[in-house]
């Protein structure tokens, strides 16, 4: 009865604390607001100046010009970097000489058109968004998910088979029974390397890789086996969803601005209430920065555990099913161009704040969409983009490397630093 | 110096949990049991394997073929799988636990291809001979993590090492037709972003599993937008000479093992050099001894004057050789060409294997053979008409990756002080 005792007033006090900094942590943040974005910004800005050498470097008719003379050669890899950087601007933001046309002319069809890059870019936000939230969560609880790419083809493929398996249902109803089974898929796909380090140890960073590849081989199999779409010919694409399933776009055929986009900003809001407003939260967000003490709070980590990589397996699935209900309306093996990978990126430049995590999806979305454009007109290959995330990213995880460029001052207080050392063998 | 080293040797604790010491028991039995109940039983008594024991296009070093009756065989591995895993339940293996599970994996995966080939014809010493050339890029891998881990650094990069590697590979070698120099042009490359981790890691103190995966995604982007822009476009910079198969005087005689070991790629004979190499040179020589210090007791190996950072450092680049090694091995050794996401994920089940291997080179090379042992069967078997869809096959060397490191995580036998920055007071 006294140990009892002892123990809740344990757990009472680290409770105190940890809201008590939290209180600190916020107060700090409000004030900072600036100190806080700038390292991100000029983590951008140095990712795209890293950029445009190699869009320099690895042109032709830079060498060529240079073979001329050096001057030609300096303006020649400007004029490359101009319009590539120019196609990146109009195809992800919109032409703006356009957009003022339009708006003057006041024809709705022309606004609509004009501003379409801008509302692709949010289109491809969307994914970005829940993929991000679910690393991102996945850190605060002290995970690693490298797993969100699997998760989202599992998620994806659970949505698909509910969106077309399932007829006669009206739209209200089919249509979140899709996107929830996509979330589940996803869930589970987490949930299974959650329990194994839960149980058995096993490192999540190496369990999910191999869930990633475990679920490409099955979807794979899906696609070209049970869930082929009929006539397809052994190609591996799904049939289409069901009207009833799909969610809602709000403009006529080319552009693709869909209801989803929302249902993502309503995703964020929640997974911040519920981290920071709620006592779950609050005990999650404890295993996660230490697990030592949370254990000692009488709280269960290996719970906490499987629960986060639900969790952000869900949010992963999710993110393939709202690409698949609003966008692609059936399934193909082409379905992410690198989600998993990003979606890191995206939670630690977000800092692991679902507010963060949005904006730098909208960032994130904006550089694929304006990179599509740049490889029609520039021909620069689309992976330039996670050429840049990583460098972003490399500079977003070590700020020092920022300061020292840009002659910034140290901050007062150490930032603080992520979660996963080790390979949980220590504990 | 030298009693240090017989101390530090000998004080290395290989506890095994009771829990662990259960667990494994119980998988050792349940795989006995599934050989027996799956295996066994739809089998025909009088039903007989053939394993061609010559790889085809070898004439040296050719043997007969082995004719085994299934159910014979099959019900001998279900024994012995019991037997350990009634041994393992009642007085355990010791530090050896590991070793008796990857045996008693062994023996689920040689039932497996024994029941898939009843009543037809199996070219085991082929399936064997893909099997080594298939564990190279893993066991170099669990190389390449070990150097590093040992010395206190975790290197999760080793997939984008070797990714980067085996593009500059290919590409240097299609430049000068010489696939020696391509090799040193992939290793080159992979120091290089091996030295970026190491920076990274050591020098700014980021968490060195985000800097590893910094490392992964710049090299998946950085050789797609490469390969994109050039080695796609124009052929002649993506077509390296391979390093041709050279047999070992005498050795690749010998029957069954001369054509698996000593009549093959280069490679292979690198992969067993190095496994000397790295084998003395950590455990039985100084400059080990120091580099596991740092690994283990940083502070501790300060104090005693051994130059915590620089040892670091060192690991981590000799790490980016051996997984430059290893990513040169796809390009070079092996396809001939260099592919986007051509590693699929080697590296990572290469870490599994360091894992599974206690952080050893030899227990690294044993779990390199079972993974790479796991990938052949998928491809000989779907060679062979298997029912089984090909997907399902491609899915076990990552499943097996999955069971191995369920429960090979324990207390004192990673590093002590992997994955954690060190910065002098």
């Amino acid at each position: 009865m006294d140990k009892k005792q002892e123990k809740q007033k344990d757990a009472g006090k680290v409770l105190i604390e940890e809201l008590n900094q939290d209180e600190k942590e916020s107060a700090t943040h409000k004030r900072s607001f600036w100190n806080v974005i700038t390292i991100p910004l000029l983590a951008i800005l140095s990712g795209l100046i890293i950029g445009a050498f190699l869009i320099a470097a690895t042109s032709t008719s830079v060498y060529t010009a240079f073979g001329q003379s050096f001057g030609k050669g300096i303006t020649t890899a400007f004029s490359e970097i101009g319009s590539a950087y120019a196609a990146l601007f109009t195809g992800s933001i919109g032409d703006p000489v356009r957009i003022f046309n339009a708006l003057f002319s006041g024809d709705k069809e022309q606004i609509y058109k004009a501003i379409n890059p801008f509302l692709e870019s949010l289109v491809q936000a969307t994914p970005y968004i829940f993929a991000g939230l679910a690393v991102a969560l996945g850190f605060r609880a002290g995970l690693f998910n490298i797993g969100v790419e699997g998760q989202l083809f599992i998620g994806a493929a659970c949505a698909t088979f509910v969106g077309y398996a399932v007829k006669g249902l009206p739209v209200y109803i089919h249509m979140p029974l899709a996107f929830i089974a996509g979330g589940l898929g996803g869930a589970l796909w987490g949930f299974i390397p959650g329990f194994l380090k839960a149980t058995t140890g096993g490192h999540e960073v190496i369990n999910t890789i191999m869930m990633n590849y475990i679920a490409f081989r099955l979807t794979e199999w899906l696609l070209s086996g049970p869930m082929t779409r009929p006539g397809s010919g052994g190609m591996p694409i799904s049939p289409i969803i069901e009207e009833s399933a799909q969610i809602p776009q709000f403009f006529p055929s080319p552009i693709r601005f869909h209801l989803g986009f929302f249902f993502a900003l309503g995703f964020a809001w929640l997974i911040w209430w519920l981290l920071f407003k709620t006592k779950w939260g609050l005990n999650m967000r404890t295993v996660g920065t230490n697990p030592r003490a949370a254990k000692y709070a009488g709280l269960s980590v290996p719970k906490t555990t499987m629960i986060g990589m639900a969790i952000s397996g869900a949010l992963a699935g999710l993110a393939g099913a709202i690409q698949i209900l609003a966008v692609n309306r059936s399934m193909a093996l082409g379905l992410s161009s690198g989600y998993g990978f990003d979606s890191i990126a995206l939670a630690l430049i977000g800092n692991n704040h679902p507010v963060g995590v949005v904006l730098a999806s909208i960032l994130f979305g904006t550089l694929r969409n304006g990179a599509t454009r740049m490889m029609v007109v520039s021909r620069i290959p689309i992976d330039i983009v996670d050429v840049l995330q990583a460098i972003i990213l490399m500079l977003v995880a070590a700020p020092a490397i920022i300061r020292t460029i840009y002659r910034l001052k140290e901050p007062k207080e150490e930032e603080t630093t992520v979660f996963v050392s080790g390979w949980g063998g220590g504990q | 110096m030298s009693t240090s080293t017989q101390a530090i040797k000998h004080e290395r604790i290989y506890e095994v949990s009771p829990t662990r010491k259960l667990v494994m028991g119980i998988i050792e039995i349940i795989i006995g049991a599934f050989i027996f109940i799956v295996f066994v039983r739809t089998v025909s008594g009088a039903a007989k394997t053939t394993f061609v024991m010559t790889p085809g296009g070898i004439n040296i070093g050719q043997a007969g073929d082995w004719i085994l009756p299934t159910q014979l065989t099959l019900i001998i591995l279900a024994a012995l799988a019991l037997i350990i895993g009634v041994v393992q339940l009642i007085r355990g293996f010791g530090h050896a636990t590991n070793a008796f599970v990857g045996l008693c994996g062994l023996f689920l995966i040689f039932s497996f291809i024994t029941w898939q080939a009843a009543d037809r014809s199996l070219n085991l010493a082929g399936m064997l001979t893909s099997a080594v050339l298939l564990a190279v890029p893993i066991t170099l891998g669990a190389f390449s993590g070990l150097l590093s881990e040992r010395a206190g650094v975790i290197n999760i990069a080793i997939e984008g090492l070797m990714l980067m590697a085996s593009m500059v590979g290919a590409l240097i070698g299609s430049l000068t037709q010489n696939a020696w120099i391509g090799l040193l042009g992939g290793i080159l490359a992979s120091v290089l972003l091996a030295g970026i981790h190491a920076v990274l890691s050591i020098k700014y103190r980021i968490n060195q599993v985000i800097s590893g995966t910094v490392i992964n995604i710049f090299a998946a982007g950085m050789t797609a937008f490469l390969s994109q822009k050039f080695l796609q476009t124009n052929q002649a910079l993506n077509s390296p000479p391979l390093f041709p198969r050279i047999p070992i005087p005498g050795l690749a005689h010998i029957p069954v093992i001369g054509p698996i070991f000593f009549n093959t790629n280069i490679f292979v004979y690198i992969m067993f050099i190095l496994l000397i190499i790295i084998q003395v040179a950590l455990f039985s020589t100084r400059w080990g001894l120091r580099l596991r210090s740092v690994g283990e007791h940083p502070k501790a190996a300060d104090t005693l004057g051994i130059k915590v950072i620089p040892t670091r450092y060192m690991a981590v680049l000799l790490s980016g050789v051996v997984a430059g090694i290893g990513g040169s091995f796809f390009t070079l050794g092996s396809v001939g060409r260099f592919e986007e996401g051509i590693t699929a994920g080697k590296g990572f089940i290469g870490l599994a294997a360091m894992i599974f291997g206690n952080w050893t080179p030899i227990g690294s090379l044993g779990a390199g053979f079972l993974f790479g042992f796991a990938d052949a069967i998928g491809s000989k078997l779907s060679l062979l008409g298997s029912n089984i869809p090909a997907q399902f096959m491609g899915m076990t060397p990552y499943l097996i990756t999955m069971i191995v490191l369920a429960g090979f995580i324990g207390k004192g036998q990673a590093p002590a002080a992997d994955g954690e920055p060190y910065e002098k007071e």
